[in-house]
């Protein structure tokens, strides 16, 4: 189990964590979601041993790991934009951990090939590994470094925006694959995205982050119902606010005969299996979004429609937030 | 142009593809005509000039006792010092790249200096310094280590002249060199010193390679430092480029010519043998 209690981390006068705590099971796998700047890589870095923090601990299964080295922690890390090393090929890439090994901790040169060998059959590279990294695509790429990081049978695997530098179908395949792997190895994985799509969709558990705290970790599910801050209700899916602080989810939203608010739609698109309908309130700047059943005919351009929540959610003390 | 009237016809030339950036032509007809003038010709004039005295002069001259052991000289010295400006020019990259310090501009300014001084302003400067009354070679002395009209005092001048060649290879490649490979390195549980022998080294080692080249280029044709501080003793601290100027004093242009093209090509067979490395090095690495 992995236990991070009440972390704080300064960089010069900028506090990138405040008090930050938090815990993962084993076998589980987390997003740390936010935006730039929310403190997310920090955090991860710091699990890793690759920054330190100011105040707090890092516990791995009650162990302190505070003052080890990011060698000492074997942890798996999967940096954003590969860090492969360019003038190894890929087997030597995969192989680097072992081989770096001291006295009788290192296996056998045969060893080492046949265990790059097993990785790369997991990540799909077979046959590969007499390339070097400069000649394969960027998913190849990735899979090459978590193949590289799980060489080392690491007690958790860390990723930093793992699929931040691939393209939109890769990126999908790729998140699919590593899901089944967390799965079939039983891993403990953390992974950092900004994107909630990605969190939501991979995550047993989502912990979103803004300004260096946690606003909510839960399941996809109850960060998505039932979010605990504005922010949160904002940066996990899209959400409206109408008048009285009501932050409703765009497909919450129905068109109504009696009373609602009045909205001029000036946009209109297909998105999936719904229209996307996108208009101003009547005699204000806010922007409403709603996405209505693509079945039904959709209302026109530049007419005013009715609406009203069907869910909604307040929080104490908003009125005012963005 | 005939790509007009037969758009699909296959090309028997697979080096020129077409290509949106345009002037291929332009550009490659024009390098020709310069290189042609600035390079070409003048080298070319020297073996003319040479082949004109016949392979027995030629050899006479050219391989004389006291010529090759200029060139053993000049070749050796370039050699060692590249060297230690390999080794040393890295260390200030290094310094220069990786970390913030007070005064950080003023010396990468410093490193550029040999390159602006005069030369020859050099050579009086080091051999005042290293002479066995100066302000270093006086300490030098009673250690028994004599630098000013030594081959040593010639490799202490090449050093200078060639640092800045070293550093400014360097450094791009190190400064792009990302702190998340040797994260990844540290992660993988590789210590310091394997991080930078099987990480960071291998990285650099072809930009490394170029700042060699270039210093040892530079120090095998090399004059007006060096003759101040090597005491220019025939066969024992005579450099071949002032051997050269040595035979045009004596109006001796044949053997002047015979000389340096024994020079150039042993330079040039050297250097290309280096950027045939480093050309096998970027291909591996598919950049």
């Amino acid at each position: 189990m992995i236990k991070v209690q009440n972390i704080t981390k300064h960089f010069g006068a900028f506090a990138a964590l405040y008090g930050v705590d938090l815990e993962v099971q084993p076998g589980e796998f987390i997003a740390l979601l936010g935006p730039s700047g929310s403190g997310k890589t920090t955090l991860l870095r710091i699990i890793a041993g690759l920054e330190f923090q100011d105040g707090g601990q890092v516990l791995f299964n009650d162990e302190d790991v505070s003052s080890r080295s990011v060698g000492e922690r074997q942890v798996g890390f999967v940096f954003q934009h590969y860090a492969l090393f360019r003038h190894m090929t890929v087997a030597e890439n995969v192989a680097f951990g072992l081989s770096v090994r001291k006295g009788k901790n290192r296996p056998t040169k045969a060893a080492i090939r046949a265990r790059a060998e097993e990785l790369l059959r997991l990540v799909q590279l077979e046959g590969l590994g007499h390339r070097y990294p400069g000649q394969l695509s960027g998913g190849q790429r990735q899979r090459v470094a978590l193949a590289r990081a799980l060489a080392i049978e690491p007690k958790l695997l860390l990723l930093d925006e793992p699929f931040g530098a691939l393209d939109a179908k890769v990126r999908k395949d790729l998140r699919r694959w590593l899901k089944d792997l967390h799965t079939q190895m039983g891993l403990t994985s953390i992974f950092v995205t900004h994107d909630q799509e990605e969190a939501l969709e991979l995550a047993d558990r989502v912990v979103v982050m803004d300004h260096g705290r946690i606003d909510q970790a839960g399941t996809p599910e109850q960060v998505y119902m039932e979010p605990a801050t504005p922010f949160v209700s904002h940066f996990v899916g899209e959400t409206n606010l109408l008048p009285g602080g009501l932050h409703v989810r765009p497909h919450d939203l129905e068109i109504v005969t009696d009373g609602g608010d009045p909205v001029v739609v000036d946009n209109l698109f297909r998105k999936g299996g719904f229209w996307r309908v996108e208009g101003k309130l009547a005699g204000s700047d806010t922007v409403i979004e709603l996405d209505l059943d693509a079945s039904l005919p959709p209302p026109a351009l530049g007419t005013t429609i009715f609406i009203r929540p069907r869910r909604s959610k307040t929080f104490p003390q908003t009125g005012v937030s963005p | 142009m005939s790509s007009l009237a037969t758009p699909f016809s296959v090309r028997k030339t697979s080096w020129r593809q077409p290509s949106v950036l345009p002037g291929f032509g332009l550009t490659f007809g024009f390098s020709l005509v310069w290189l042609t003038l600035i390079v070409l010709i003048p080298l070319a004039t020297i073996f003319l000039k040479s082949a004109g005295m016949g392979w027995h002069g030629f050899v006479e001259v050219g391989f004389s006792h006291r010529a090759i052991a200029a060139y053993r000289l000049s070749f050796g010295t370039a050699a060692a010092a590249a060297l230690i400006n390999a080794v040393f020019g890295l260390l200030v990259a290094w310094v220069l790249v990786r970390y913030r310090f007070p005064g950080k501009r003023f010396v990468s300014a410093l490193v550029d200096l040999p390159f602006a001084l005069p030369t020859a302003v050099a050579g009086i400067a080091l051999t005042a310094l290293y002479a066995p009354r100066g302000w270093i070679g006086q300490y030098l002395e009673p250690l028994g280590v004599t630098v000013a009209f030594t081959p040593l005092g010639i490799i202490i001048a090449l050093v200078f002249i060639g640092l800045p060649f070293v550093v400014r290879s360097v450094e791009p490649v190190l400064a792009d060199l990302g702190r998340d490979v040797e994260e990844a390195a540290a992660t993988l549980g590789a210590n310091r010193i394997q991080t930078f022998s099987q990480v960071i080294f291998p990285a650099i080692a072809p930009a490394l390679v170029t700042g060699f080249a270039l210093a040892f280029a530079r120090g095998v044709g090399e004059y007006g430092s060096v003759i101040f501080i090597s005491g220019n003793m025939p066969g024992k601290t005579e450099i071949a480029p002032l051997l050269i100027v040595t035979q045009l004093e004596q109006y001796a242009y044949d053997g002047a010519t015979a000389i340096a093209t024994v020079m150039m090509v042993f330079s040039f067979v050297i250097l290309f043998g280096l950027n045939a490395w480093q050309a096998a090095q970027r291909r591996r690495l598919g950049a």
